[in-house]
């Protein structure tokens, strides 16, 4: 495999809530490669995107790191000033792609004006510089007439067209990773195939590294190389994506995918619902609804162990 | 199986204002000639992209939006052209579930006041008979009676989704109009919903027209699909047959582009053309000649009529001939 770009180790983070202490993640792992397509899968709750948060180093100002490291790019993230982080990652070598395309954009200011200030903030190249390279990602997400749509406002454009945008605004800056949060859900099928193609071509276009946080496994299967399984603040398994969906190792992730209605003939769900981070079950937090649990599954957290090509944190596998 | 809602030429017309000095804003067509029927028992998928008019279509054959022009048959009696007041009363046994559960139920209001509400409104009593018939309908989807001394912020979104059903089937309905009924759930709660929905539809005999943009939970469930693009049906067949061959190019595009979960599908595989067109902006002829990689000028000229098809479907397609190898009926 090759070097990883993003590797988070062991990564625990707490939450100081009025009815205590909400323990948020418990030992989340993650590898990116360079050059792949990493999607982060897990029902709401999991911890997706706290796990986001963390990397972007935008958290909130409450929460602790108890433990781990994220390291990117030679340093860990977790160690450099807001200030550092604010000036050299986010937005720079990290960037990033929001959810809701009509949400991120600001609708009394041109979109030129938006993209430009990003650029402006982490470059000194001088404005027409900057208009130049914006036109040529424009062109690159395939906006129809990129030097026009410089000065139009956001109502002018469609959720995919604003989608696109929104792509080019994390490849401005020349970033290593671009992570996207769902950028895809608040679009209709046949626009979300076009801007995972998009995706796709610009990955090894631009030579960037991407984290695609999402709850569609069928997007997963489209799109990302390899995915990581997240439940309930843990990562539980995560490989390359045709191993991991077409025999997938840990009990949650079977449950969950044969909870998929393209594998699901009896729609059996998965029994009891998921565990609150304030009071969390000890070791594995899926044993309490674990049909192969034992009862090593309470002691401390399972240890990653590779088998099939594929991380899983499962007693099962030690 | 018998027909027991059926939708002839159904026209809904929406928005649309005379304004003073000024051109006239003409309405949105979010319903443009629509016919199909409902059969005793089944589960027909309505299936198409935002703003193709699947809802709207669901909200005028519940009487909630007064249809434009065409007829709403129950039970071979004509239940349309008269007021929304009217249209309700005439169409008691078609109910509607909110695709927001959230949304839908008031957040001042305890679970068992909201159902009462919908007894009280329909005239069932006394009270002693409502209670029997909440607690009997929070058990048949799966929630604990004292459920109804409980506020909506108290419910996951799963239960939510349950108490809305209730809502519904506590007044015995024979057709439950279900709007994206898992939109917004996370998968495990999905499939627990969709099993209910099978459970309730054997035991109570329901028929269901089920709304989704998602093809794959369209697939499991329904027993008929049909397709939607900017207010008209551009396809219907049984799902089987709608999976296996897709005939009209629209429903080709959509099924190649429905992600699914199966690896090694390839990203690149389908043809996928343009964006759809705004509703208020519906091209002339057949509305899906511009993204069509079929599309000839005839197209732009008339609309094509759903016709039926050797396999039982339908199909609005000029050039379906050539595309599928079936026989017109």
């Amino acid at each position: 495999m090759a070097e990883a770009l993003l590797h988070v180790d062991g990564l625990r983070i707490s939450i100081p809530t009025d009815d205590g202490l909400a323990q948020i993640l418990d030992h989340v792992d993650l590898e990116i490669p360079k050059g792949r397509i990493v999607g982060v899968v897990g029902e709401s709750g999991c911890g997706k995107s706290t796990l986001v948060r963390a990397v972007l180093g935008i958290l909130p100002r409450a929460a602790r790191v108890d433990e781990g490291r994220i390291g990117f790019a030679g340093e860990d993230l977790l160690k450099l000033s807001p200030a550092d982080m604010t000036r050299r990652i986010r937005g720079k070598a990290i960037g990033f792609i929001p959810q809701d395309p009509f949400l991120a954009l600001n609708p009394v200011f041109t979109v030129g004006t938006q993209l430009l200030e990003i650029m402006r903030w982490h470059a000194s190249d001088g404005r027409a510089a900057h208009r130049a390279h914006l036109v040529e990602l424009l062109r690159a997400v395939q906006l129809p007439d990129p030097d026009a749509a410089l000065d139009r406002y956001p109502h002018e454009f469609s959720g995919g067209q604003r989608q696109r945008l929104l792509i080019a605004g994390a490849l401005a800056c020349r970033p290593r990773l671009v992570i996207a949060d769902e950028p895809t859900s608040a679009l209709d099928v046949t626009t979300q195939l076009q801007i995972l193609r998009l995706l796709r071509d610009l990955v090894s276009r631009f030579d960037v590294s991407m984290l695609f946080v999402t709850h569609d496994f069928g997007v997963v299967a489209q799109l990302c190389d390899d995915v990581m399984v997240m439940y309930a603040g843990q990562s539980v398994e995560a490989g390359p994506t045709a191993a991991v969906l077409d025999a997938p190792k840990h009990p949650y992730t079977q449950m969950l995918i044969a909870c998929h209605p393209d594998r699901a003939q009896d729609l059996a769900g998965i029994p009891g619902s998921v565990a609150s981070p304030l009071k969390p079950p000890s070791g594995c937090r899926f044993h309490p609804r674990c049909p192969s649990a034992k009862p090593v599954c309470h002691g401390p957290r399972p240890a990653q162990v590779h088998v099939a090509e594929r991380e899983v944190a499962c007693v099962l596998y030690g | 199986m018998a027909e027991i809602l059926a939708v002839e030429g159904l026209v809904t017309l929406l928005g649309g204002e005379k304004r003073f000095l000024r051109a006239e804003r003409p309405p949105v067509r979010a319903v443009d000639g629509v016919s199909l029927e409902l059969r005793e028992g089944e589960v027909l998928g309505v299936v198409g992209e935002s703003g193709c008019g699947k809802s709207t279509l669901g909200r005028t054959i519940l009487g909630i939006q007064r249809e434009t022009a065409g007829t709403v048959r129950l039970d071979g009696r004509v239940v349309s052209g008269v007021d929304p007041r009217t249209a309700r009363q005439m169409r008691r046994d078609v109910q509607y579930v909110h695709q927001d559960a959230a949304a839908a139920l008031d957040p001042w209001w305890s679970i068992g006041r909201t159902l009462d509400e919908a007894l009280v409104i329909n005239g069932v009593g006394p009270g002693e008979e409502r209670a029997r018939r909440i607690d009997r309908v929070l058990r048949d989807v799966g929630l604990d009676p004292t459920t109804k001394r409980r506020y909506p912020h108290e419910l996951s979104g799963g239960q939510l989704r349950r108490v809305t059903l209730a809502r519904v089937l506590v007044l015995a309905p024979r057709i439950v109009l279900l709007d994206e009924p898992t939109s917004g759930l996370d998968l495990s709660v999905q499939a627990t919903v969709l099993r209910l929905l099978r459970e309730l539809r054997a035991e109570l005999g329901l028929t269901y027209m089920f709304i989704s943009h998602d093809l794959s939970v369209v697939r499991l469930m329904c027993d008929r699909v049909a397709i939607m693009y900017l207010g008209r049906i551009v396809e219907t067949a049984e799902t089987a047959k709608l999976f296996e061959s897709p005939v009209h190019p629209y429903t080709t595009m959509l099924l190649a582009a429905a992600p699914r979960l199966a690896t090694g599908q390839g990203l690149h595989a389908a043809a996928i053309h343009g964006e759809p067109p705004s509703a208020t902006a519906v091209p002339s002829g057949c509305a899906f000649r511009t993204r069509c990689p079929h599309a000839i000028d005839a197209c732009a000229v008339t609309v094509p009529t759903l016709d039926l098809i050797a396999d039982g479907r339908r199909v609005a397609c000029h050039r379906w001939p050539e595309l599928a190898p079936l026989e017109r009926v």
